[in-house]
């Protein structure tokens, strides 16, 4: 990428409607969701929490998608990697750190759920569950309602591509294609379904598969974060018209292995693994920043203290935090006002 | 007050719950302009139009995943399964998903859906048109389910089921669609979820069940009278939370208790019931528990003589009743 930038000439980020700001803002998401992976794996490794889902090497998209969408309208149903993209929406690292630790506090579902099960509807992120690809016909669920009532709001829903091969997938964006809703549905095409590499999962293109659903699909670099925020902004602004759905394949490389219980190199090699940090999306946007003229060393030295702090805090506020009660396990089965009748 | 179908009882509760709120619709299979297979939805298309009569894909799990996303944003969807044998494909979305929606966001999001599906046999409707499911989703947290057998509790349960805060399934009995008909009331009634009904007094042995079944019982009921012995009959009505309390009463009444259903013996919600009762009644019995229930065999094959040989009977139940008497 070699973004062509002279002093009159607009860059890419102020093209896409982006200020500098803006712009550093989304630089600033992606490294947090790095560091904030980062210090999960560690944590684990230290014994200090059971287990963490990582989404390293997914971040740019993550970010890219959040910033295209509206935070006051939309409804998000980001899957298990998405730390980039909750970050991005507003749940801030103590909160993650709770869901980490599985204390009360975690506003994803108060210690119920594995970390990474994001949910919470301050911030508009639909619960979500393990059976992967299920909250597809959810987000066509919301779309339709908004068009129902005739909201300009749209749902975003992502997935990885070994989840794409779910009926769920299928029937979802038949039915967003049939009925025209305002849904964003965002392949992160990160190469494994833990250990069955793409090439067994898909013989096709997924982003192909759209032509069949009768709504545009589009294949991205998905670790290219202004393109995903154009690729997004387009999908938003198609759904928001009327004109139905968009399928996004943002292509990316998971670099972590799957989780914290996977041994990933009994299935690739640790040269193929080498070759796709080179590809980062994280190195690459810093580089543009740069070229930008709106970003130094200096600039990350003292994002990179400043996250430490943000990390350091809120790994110390998780685990401090406290425990659910062991009897808090029964409530919420029902709706509150009909516990006891038959509890 | 009219009589009426038993699916005139159900569409009318449809009709009245989407005249009150504008939030609830169904959807399904052919439930717009066809008005549903059994015409269960017929006239809502033309009186509501085709978003809230709204005809989907072909594609189970889609019905339900779609309805739990609107019910997560507050619309009441009611998603209709046009049998309950084809309902499998959504199992996933309505038992990881839909019932779990309150408790996995610690009460943050819920799930306000209603899914109704047809069960039973008796309609010729071979192995994939006549199963009762029900064993598949009782015991599931976070599910309530139905299982109307009267054309009155078939209204007051659905509008019942709409409003409620949580997933209900309402299995309706296609073989009583027009087999039964009863008084139901014009007006704005509920019958509450989780309480079972008395449908008929008596000293001598308790019969326990929901669905088709009953109607039978009563029958059977009404015959046995004449030879001197009388009846205690309980419909559940709702078959999670199944209602101990009326359970219990109803077995103490007469110390000999006998639980039908359609739907397969092993595993089915008489064995529920019927541990119930042995949990806190065991030293009141004075007679064995008993179970009369579809065979451990798939439901149901089509040809008549075995279809026949699978369903209760009045005949059946009624030789089930007089043997528990005797005892």
């Amino acid at each position: 990428m070699t973004p062509d930038v002279t002093v009159r000439q607009k860059m890419k980020h102020e093209e896409l409607g982006l200020t500098n700001a803006q712009a550093i803002e989304m630089y600033r998401m992606m490294v947090l969701a790095r560091k904030y992976d980062e210090r999960a794996l560690l944590l684990q490794r230290a014994g200090k929490i059971n287990f963490h889902v990582s989404g390293i090497g997914q971040e740019a998209a993550q970010v890219a998608a959040a910033f295209a969408l509206d935070q006051n309208k939309d409804y998000f149903l980001p899957y298990y990697r998405d730390y980039g993209f909750v970050l991005s929406v507003g749940m801030t690292v103590r909160e993650l750190m709770l869901a980490l630790f599985g204390k009360v506090q975690d506003p994803n579902s108060g210690g119920r759920q594995m970390p990474g099960h994001f949910g919470c509807k301050r911030l508009r992120i639909v619960t979500s569950s393990s059976p992967v690809t299920t909250q597809v016909p959810h987000a066509v669920g919301i779309a339709l309602a908004a068009k129902m009532r005739k909201e300009d709001s749209v749902s975003f829903v992502t997935l990885g591509e070994g989840s794409s091969n779910q009926g769920d997938f299928h029937e979802g964006c038949n039915f967003a294609g049939v009925h025209k809703v305002p849904a964003i549905i965002m392949v992160e095409n990160n190469q494994y379904a833990i250990s069955v590499p793409i090439a067994k999962q898909v013989a096709g293109r997924i982003s192909d598969r759209a032509l069949g659903y009768g709504f545009p699909g589009v294949r991205v670099d998905g670790c290219d974060v202004l393109e995903v925020f154009r690729v997004m902004k387009e999908a938003r602004e198609r759904a928001v018209r009327g004109e139905g759905p968009t399928l996004i394949e943002a292509m990316m490389y998971r670099l972590s292995p799957h989780s914290t219980s996977d041994n990933d190199l009994a299935y690739r090699t640790k040269e193929e693994v080498d070759a796709n940090w080179e590809k980062d999306g994280i190195p690459r946007y810093k580089a543009y920043l740069m070229e930008c003229g709106i970003w130094s060393e200096e600039d990350e030295a003292k994002l990179l203290a400043e996250l430490k702090a943000i990390i350091d805090d809120a790994t110390a506020y998780g685990e401090q935090a406290s425990f659910p009660q062991p009897e808090d396990a029964l409530t919420h089965v029902y709706a509150e006002e009909e516990r006891g009748t038959w509890q | 007050m009219a009589v009426m179908e038993y699916i005139d009882a159900i569409r009318l509760a449809m009709k009245e719950e989407m005249e009150r709120d504008s939030e609830v619709f169904v959807l399904g299979e052919d439930v717009g302009v066809k008005g549903g297979v059994f015409t269960t939805t017929k006239g809502l298309y033309e009186q509501f139009g085709e978003e809230r009569a709204l005809d989907t894909p072909l594609a189970e799990s889609a019905i339900a995943g779609v309805a739990i996303g609107a019910a997560m944003v507050g619309m009441k969807p009611i998603a209709e399964m046009q049998y309950s044998d084809f309902m499998f494909p959504a199992t996933n979305q309505i038992i990881s998903e839909a019932a779990k929606i309150r408790y996995r966001s610690n009460n943050d999001w819920t799930c306000p859906l209603v899914i109704r599906a047809p069960i039973g046999g008796g309609v010729a409707g071979g192995l994939y048109h006549s199963q009762c499911p029900e064993s598949v989703f009782f015991g599931t947290p976070g599910l309530k389910i139905v299982a109307p057998a009267t054309a009155y509790d078939a209204k007051g349960l659905l509008k019942a089921a709409v409003r409620d805060p949580d997933p209900v399934i309402f299995f309706e009995n296609k073989k009583c669609y027009r087999m039964i008909t009863g008084d139901v009331p014009d007006d704005d009634y509920i019958v509450p979820i989780g309480k079972a009904n008395v449908l008929r007094e008596g000293t001598d042995i308790t019969v326990i069940g929901y669905s088709l079944p009953l109607h039978y019982a009563l029958q059977a009921a009404e015959e046995l009278a004449k030879e001197g012995i009388s009846a205690h009959i309980l419909d559940l009505r709702t078959i999670q939370p199944l209602d101990r309390e009326a359970i219990l009463e109803a077995a103490a009444k007469t110390g000999k208790v006998l639980i039908i259903h359609e739907d397969n013996k092993t595993g089915g919600v008489g064995a529920e019931v019927s541990a119930i009762i042995s949990e806190e009644l065991l030293y009141d019995l004075d007679a064995p528990i008993k179970r009369l229930c579809g065979p451990d065999i798939p439901a149901m094959p089509f040809s008549p003589p075995l279809e026949k040989f699978f369903m209760l009977s009045k005949d059946k139940v009624k030789e089930a009743m007089r043997q528990l008497a005797l005892f």
